[in-house]
């Protein structure tokens, strides 16, 4: 039993090959204690090999991946790997991707953000000038309001890179909006600000100029060196716990208004539809919600002993307040443990130890935050919405761990 | 308003005193003259207001249609390519559980037809189109969903005054609406 347990997980293991350490599989000789292994006995790579570092080449399938096939490869998003995530940061060459129209090359030299509209001194910043500006770094997560977006029906998915993957934390550096709109001056009457892309979709948004003046970042930075290409290079609006879309990469504009511009994203797209027919509208909060992402489809309960589950948790609207683990598919809870620094809309990690005695399992988590919101119950969720709401799941999801230790979706 | 204060430091460098709280201009950026706004002003409201001068037909329209944007979208807006939106049609659907989102039984304003063709498409050619074929476009697709006839010339004055018919189908933000989406009790 224990020897065909072992046999699967490992054939499972070299197929799916999350990046785990491969444990299970046959070592080379000589390698184990008491040899001493070969890494000792000659030198290794000289040093800048290479100058730009990447991960090791056992890491090689912790990569993005498409959640399922497109039309095409320009108008796309593809999922971060979070069962392969530890702690809250995600790295910049894992951070989920959503373009409406390719990613654009953008020299830096050449970008020019525009700031006009209801403003006292319309005005046209360098990417020099932006680096003048007083500057923060702040830890945020981004979630695309598409994420789990499959988990309104049955999705089939098993993998939390596929049901939870449209969302990464970063630390992002750059300027407060409300320093450059104090540097243009916004007029009295001034309501909202449409956000603009230098992309082929010149991608737009409108965003209410309370969230404008409240945490609103024009960041150049993440995880400590400019952005990447496809997270908007060289400079993007970041607007802290809303949905993503609204966080328009390569900013080439900002129109202040006075009333709300109603583009294709805010309307056709980006809106959540109801059973009777009327849809949400400027839905910009992304709601509490968690996950567990182990065990996970990859790597999971082998042998009956100790483990920790682990996941994230997050909120759109404050800092987490607590996460609840369930095991028996919601039945009974235990409070999980939140790895400190809790940050306001921003990943925060829960853990809890659990000993494995070898049965079928659900797992489940919950969380709850500063604000009094929870997690509901995908049950309760499909009640309020229906399921052809598309955007904004944030339901409690349920992991079903077998005797073998295989996972899957407990909805699926 | 507290002035901004400038302190003389010793090296004879001038520190600017962030730490009031208060905000001063900065002297950061370049002023942006009105042909530079001109050029990247492509925004168009529900009001009208962005819409530039031109003039657009149902039958120009058409015949852009067929050539840039059918292969895609359909004939007629309808039966698109695979993984492409379905522009006409679904009428009456939106509260069923199969719901079509097109342009004729989803959007609520005609104007963001005009902005999303004219900044986003064609997909491979954004922002090729004059401003008259973006009219005519946009008077196609609006016929095509029989909400405009086929006589109809679109310019700045007509476009804002299209009533769209899932207008009234769109309400503010109705969350916490699922039952446990806010704590009642023992939850901190």
């Amino acid at each position: 039993m224990t020897i065909s347990r072992r046999q699967m997980l490992t054939s499972v293991a070299t197929m799916a090959a999350g990046g785990a350490i491969a444990d299970g599989l046959p070592s080379p000789a000589g390698a184990m204690p008491p040899d001493v292994p070969d890494s000792m006995r000659s030198l290794g790579q000289p040093i800048l090999s290479p100058p730009y570092g990447v991960p090791s080449k056992f890491e090689k399938n912790v990569v993005r991946r498409l959640r399922e096939a497109r039309a095409t490869d320009t108008e796309a998003f593809s999922v971060t790997p979070l069962q392969n995530l530890h702690g809250i940061v995600t790295p910049n060459g894992l951070v989920f991707e959503r373009h409406h129209a390719g990613v654009p090359e953008i020299a830096p030299l050449e970008h020019r953000l525009l700031v006009h509209g209801l403003v006292d001194r319309p005005l046209i910043f360098s990417m020099d000038d932006l680096l003048r500006f007083p500057s923060v770094s702040k830890t945020y997560f981004l979630e695309c309001s598409g994420n789990s977006s499959t988990e309104w029906g049955k999705s089939g998915y098993h993998s939390v890179q596929r049901t939870h993957g449209l969302i990464s934390c970063c630390e992002w550096t750059g300027v407060p909006l409300s320093t450059i709109l104090d540097e243009v001056g916004v007029k009295p009457e001034a309501k909202w600000i449409l956000a603009e892309g230098a992309d082929a979709a010149a991608m737009t948004r409108s965003v209410p100029l309370e969230k404008a003046l409240d945490d609103a970042l024009v960041v150049y930075a993440q995880n400590g060196e400019m952005l990447r290409p496809e997270q908007g290079y060289p400079v993007r609006l970041f607007l802290p716990g809303f949905e993503a879309n609204m966080s328009v990469k390569w900013l080439r504009r900002l129109k202040i208004g006075d009333q709300p511009w109603y583009t294709r994203e805010e309307t056709s797209r980006y809106t959540d539809l109801l059973p009777n027919g009327k849809a949400y509208e400027f839905t910009f909060e992304m709601d509490a919600k968690s996950v567990v992402t182990f065990p996970n489809s990859e790597r999971s309960f082998r042998d009956k002993g100790s483990y920790e589950i682990s996941g994230l948790a997050w909120s759109g609207r404050g800092h987490i307040t607590r996460v609840d683990v369930s095991v028996d598919g919601g039945a009974t809870w235990r409070r999980a443990t939140l790895q400190e620094p809790i940050l306001e809309k921003c990943f925060t990690r829960f853990r809890l130890p659990f000993v494995w005695d070898g049965r079928p399992l659900e797992i489940q988590s919950r969380t709850f935050d500063d604000k009094g919101w929870a997690q509901p119950t995908r049950a309760r969720l499909i009640a309020a919405r229906g399921t052809n709401a598309r955007y904004h799941f944030n339901a409690i999801q349920g992991w079903k761990v077998a005797a073998d230790g295989g996972v899957t979706n407990a909805s699926a | 308003m507290r002035a901004l204060k400038i302190t003389l430091a010793l090296a004879g460098l001038f520190w600017v005193n962030v730490a009031s709280g208060q905000h001063a201009r900065l002297g950061i950026g370049t002023p942006a003259a009105p042909d530079q706004i001109r050029g990247w002003d492509i925004d168009v409201r529900p009001d009208g207001l962005g819409l530039p001068p031109g003039t657009g037909t149902v039958e120009k329209g058409e015949r852009i249609y067929a050539e840039q944007c059918a292969a895609c979208h359909g004939e007629k807006g309808q039966n698109p390519a695979k993984g492409f939106d379905q522009l006409a049609g679904g009428r009456g659907t939106l509260a069923t559980p199969r719901p079509v989102r097109t342009i004729g039984s989803n959007w609520p304003y005609a104007t963001t037809v005009f902005d999303y063709v004219r900044r986003a498409m064609p997909f491979p050619s954004p922002q090729s189109l004059t401003p008259d074929e973006v009219y005519s476009v946009v008077a196609y697709l609006l016929y095509i969903n029989d909400i405009v006839p086929r006589e109809t010339v679109l310019n700045a004055q007509t476009l804002p005054k299209v009533r769209m018919p899932n207008a009234d189908g769109f309400i503010p933000d109705g969350r916490p609406d699922a039952e446990d989406m806010k704590c009642t009790r023992d939850c901190q």
